[in-house]
């Protein structure tokens, strides 16, 4: 057989630790990335990665780690895989560590850990506010060190386009892929293909995620006959600045420091998260952090000047503590909002910020086409109907830790490599994606990707996120269905062959279309309340009738919808309430 | 009344080697504007100030919150991420023109892999031995840690470079956010090995001998890594070194 590859799709923390234990195990990597992996949306990650090290007397284990998780999470990720990940984590840390991330340190020189929220416990590591940035930068550095030794080959300013399925069986040989400074369009062979495209925010229009957040290649990937899962659980964010372009996040950790959510009322400060949870406080998981400031704000009135707006006030902790572990959220507070947070009260709001939900993958994290795996905020697996603070940085680790080895044990059982198929497969393949962008230049409607975008954006945002209700659930999706039509009538005005934005937006748009589709009928068909999935018209958790995972699968008419069981075996389903003790 | 707009000129470039030139626009303003969403505008509906049509302009842009590095060009002259641009900032018309020491790609994008082969040349990383389980990292000092955590915030964004006078057609200066790197790696308790190899390589071509103490690189790190004071340091790592190499030489 001949020597075999490997391919990885993106390069955040997922696709490089992905990347990092293939190319230790010696098999070849072909990584491609929108971005250079270093401007990855990885770097957003500020507030910390969780690992119960029980460094702090607190008592702290893995298994309190897993109880934490799967309660927060509303008891819909499968327990297996979740518990895996908790036992795994203090061993990542030490592999962080030991790569030279500049974790805070406490005074005698060991990893400091600080609380975040939905545990009791100090569990999370912390460079700083800029975590996400430091992992990733380490993570960078080792897989720069295997480019030099010729075992990876990066293809930067490229984006996925397509999977290359081998016509006998299935399973996956390759892909397609268009390089941006050119737009040329070509094929690539690879006997298994890891898809570490993180999350869609960008379907939302405004959220704390990356401009090239856009779940296109999730979509791409669905709409070629990968399932996926659990698209309707969207974590709304209690905490992030309004902005223009994108809504600028705040950390949890400006909670886990001791910062303090409050309002004005009758002339005093209310801190209404520490009244109504009095013993988590501000450190609520963020569904009912989010869910408490909506309401505040929305049903009692009480935002600030009358806006959508609560404080977020740091101002009585000292400044030296400020900077050294929250700097980074400060500068940012300061350059985008004009106020300095160590003297004034932030004026923050909810927003989208992270997808539950996402390609399903088995507790090796293949998907159900053989050969395609998913790792990171794309796959559906770890955080259940509501993630925790800092564990997807965790979960981005340790499912490339899984992944990574598991596909090299799964292209060693393959009797043929990707690269005995007839030439002719990859090229029909590259073929057909060649004429949807030769379609694409051709257009020349009225319509244009980015108002088309906002659309979708604004009515998302309105009907899909914190509150749900059926009848705009529906709403929405014939929206989506007039904008996938709408969409057929863009007019490109760039027939540039040269690094080409607004044709690629244009054919982004349209997958993440598809996906959001996936997202808003996920949501109109579970009729329940769970975790960030809220529906006042039925309020309380279903599990007789909904403790299952969605699972999406693409038809022409549009998603069509079954579910699966979750695996419970460890930890006992109980009711979830934070407000008692 | 009439509404509040933003005025731009922007320098376009159709491709590698393609005649630069300028166009003006108008955009409307909205209040926290940056010039991202100033470009978001343009390519919405491209037509120039004049009402000629033309292309969307073109730059790159990740996380839009001056963490990724990687929508810096020049405003109005200066080297910055045009995310954290705000236009309420800024003197108008906006003049947004690419880096001039990295070749254009097109309009505002531009082509720095040389920073990254930087990186790859001067071993900027941490020689694990495996990512099996080996136990905790060395300990480090809290001070030890505020210096690595300055030096570990670069984020490739070329801001240093841009300003620095020393990098020109002329030499091969490796530029200051490497030499940060260097001294980030070097202060890492692992490997007195590997400091070697980057300190002997830091003598070579476009090493630190190249520098000319113009300091405009800290005053430009958006980040404000204190790139003075690690081309200091490095530079005396590279005289202790070569005086230890001249020792066991003779
Ligand atoms: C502001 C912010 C703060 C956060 N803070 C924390 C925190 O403190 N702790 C925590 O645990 N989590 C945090 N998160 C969540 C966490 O950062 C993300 O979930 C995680 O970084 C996702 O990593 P990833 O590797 O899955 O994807 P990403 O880092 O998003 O990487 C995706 C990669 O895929 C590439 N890509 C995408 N599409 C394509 C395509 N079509 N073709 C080729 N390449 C493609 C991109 O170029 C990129 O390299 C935060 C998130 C945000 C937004």
């Amino acid at each position: 057989m001949a020597k075999q590859r490997i391919i990885v799709v993106g390069g955040g923390l997922a696709g490089l630790m992905t990347t990092i234990k293939i190319a230790e195990m010696g098999v070849a990597v072909d990584l491609f990335s929108i971005v250079p992996v270093k401007r990855s949306h990885s770097v957003c990650a500020q507030g910390g990665i969780n690992a119960a090290k029980d460094q702090q007397g607190q008592g702290d284990h893995p298994d309190i780690h897993l109880d934490d998780t799967i309660y927060g999470g509303d008891f819909l990720a499968n327990q297996t895989p979740v518990k895996t990940m908790c036992d795994a984590a203090p061993q990542i840390i030490d592999l962080l560590s030991r790569m030279g991330v500049p974790f805070n340190r406490t005074p005698e020189g060991f990893l400091d850990f600080r609380r975040f929220g939905g545990t009791l416990h100090n569990r999370t590591a912390f460079a700083g506010a800029t975590t996400g940035q430091q992992l990733l930068y380490a993570l960078d550095e080792q897989v720069r060190r295997f480019e030099v030794a010729g075992l990876v080959t990066k293809y930067e300013s490229w984006e996925f386009l397509s999977l290359i399925r081998d016509e006998d069986d299935g399973r996956v040989i390759g892909i397609t892929a268009i390089c941006n400074p050119d737009m040329s369009i070509h094929h690539f062979a690879a006997d298994a293909v890891h898809i570490c495209t993180g999350g869609p925010g960008i379907i939302f229009g405004k959220s704390t995620n990356s401009y090239i957040n856009t779940g296109a290649a999730a979509s791409r990937c669905y709409q070629q006959g990968a399932a996926y899962a659990n698209g309707e659980f969207i974590q709304v964010h209690p905490t992030t600045i309004p902005g223009e372009d994108k809504l600028r996040l705040m950390s949890e950790s400006a909670r886990g420091e001791g910062g303090r959510v409050w309002v004005p009322k009758d002339g005093k400060p209310w801190y209404f998260l520490e009244e109504r949870y009095p013993k988590y406080g501000n450190l609520v998981p963020r569904d009912i952090a989010t869910r408490e400031i909506f309401s505040v704000c929305v049903e009692e009135g009480l935002g600030l000047d009358g806006k959508n707006q609560v404080y977020l006030d740091l101002s009585h902790l000292d400044e030296t503590f400020l900077n050294r572990r929250l700097g980074g959220i400060m500068e940012i507070y300061e350059k985008f909002a004009g106020d300095d947070p160590r003297k004034t009260p932030m004026r923050i709001f909810p927003g989208v910020h992270y997808s539950m939900g996402g390609m399903w993958v088995d507790f090796e994290q293949q998907t159900h086409i053989p050969g395609l795996f998913a790792v990171g905020e794309v796959e559906y697996q770890y955080h259940g109907a509501n993630r925790l603070g800092a564990n997807s940085l965790l979960s981005c680790i340790f499912g490339g830790m899984v992944a990574g080895p598991k596909s090299i044990e799964y292209i060693n059982g393959l009797k043929r490599s990707a690269d005995d198929v007839a030439p002719s497969a990859f090229a029909a393949e590259q073929n057909r994606q060649i004429e949807v962008f030769d379609d694409i230049y051709r257009m020349t409607g009225k319509e244009n990707p980015y108002d088309l975008g906002d659309e979708m954006g604004e009515w998302m945002t309105n009907n899909c996120t914190i509150v749900r209700h059926n009848d705009k659930l529906a709403a929405t999706d014939e929206k989506l269905v007039e904008l996938l039509e709408r969409w057929e009538n863009v007019g490109v005005n760039d027939a540039s062959r040269v690094y080409n934005q607004y044709v690629l937006r244009t054919r982004q748009l349209k997958d993440m279309l598809q996906l959001a589709r996936v997202i808003c009928l996920g949501a109109l068909r579970r009729d329940e309340s769970r975790g960030a999935h809220f529906k006042p018209d039925f309020p309380e958790r279903d599990d007789e009738n909904w403790l299952k995972t969605t699972m999406a699968r693409h038809t022409p008419e549009g998603p069509s919808l079954e579910y699966e069981v979750v695996d419970t075996s460890i930890i006992k389903p109980r009711p979830r309430v934070y407000s008692k003790s | 009344m009439a509404q509040k707009t933003v005025q731009l000129r922007v320098k376009r470039q159709d491709g590698p080697g393609a005649r630069p030139r300028w166009e003006h626009f108008e955009v409307p303003h909205a209040p926290g504007k940056n010039v991202i969403s100033c470009l978001i505008d343009i390519a919405r509906k491209p037509v120039t100030l004049e009402g000629r049509e033309t292309t969307p302009v073109q730059w790159d842009c990740a996380c839009l919150e001056e963490v990724c590095g990687a929508c810096t060009m020049l405003v109005n002259g200066k080297p910055q991420q045009s995310c954290s641009s705000l236009v309420d900032n800024l003197e108008q018309p906006i003049e947004l023109a690419p880096l001039t020491k990295f070749p254009v790609v097109r309009d505002l994008v531009v082509d720095r892999q040389k920073m990254f082969k930087n990186l790859e040349r001067f071993r900027a990383w941490v020689p694990i031995d495996g990512t099996y389980p080996m136990g905790e990292g060395p300990l480090l000092s809290a001070e030890d840690q505020q210096v690595r955590y300055n030096r570990s915030r670069c984020m490739t964004c070329a801001c240093c470079m841009e300003v620095c006078p020393q990098i020109n057609g002329r030499s091969d200066f490796v530029g200051p956010a490497v030499i940060g790197q260097v001294e980030f790696f070097n202060l890492h308790p692992s490997g007195p090995e590997e400091m070697g190899k980057r300190l002997e390589e830091m003598m070579g071509t476009g090493g630190i001998h190249e520098c000319g103490n113009a300091q405009n690189c800290v005053a430009a790190c958006p980040k404000e890594i204190d790139l003075t004071d690690a081309i200091a340091e490095v530079g005396r790592q590279v005289t202790i070194f070569a005086v230890k190499k001249f020792l066991h030489s003779s």
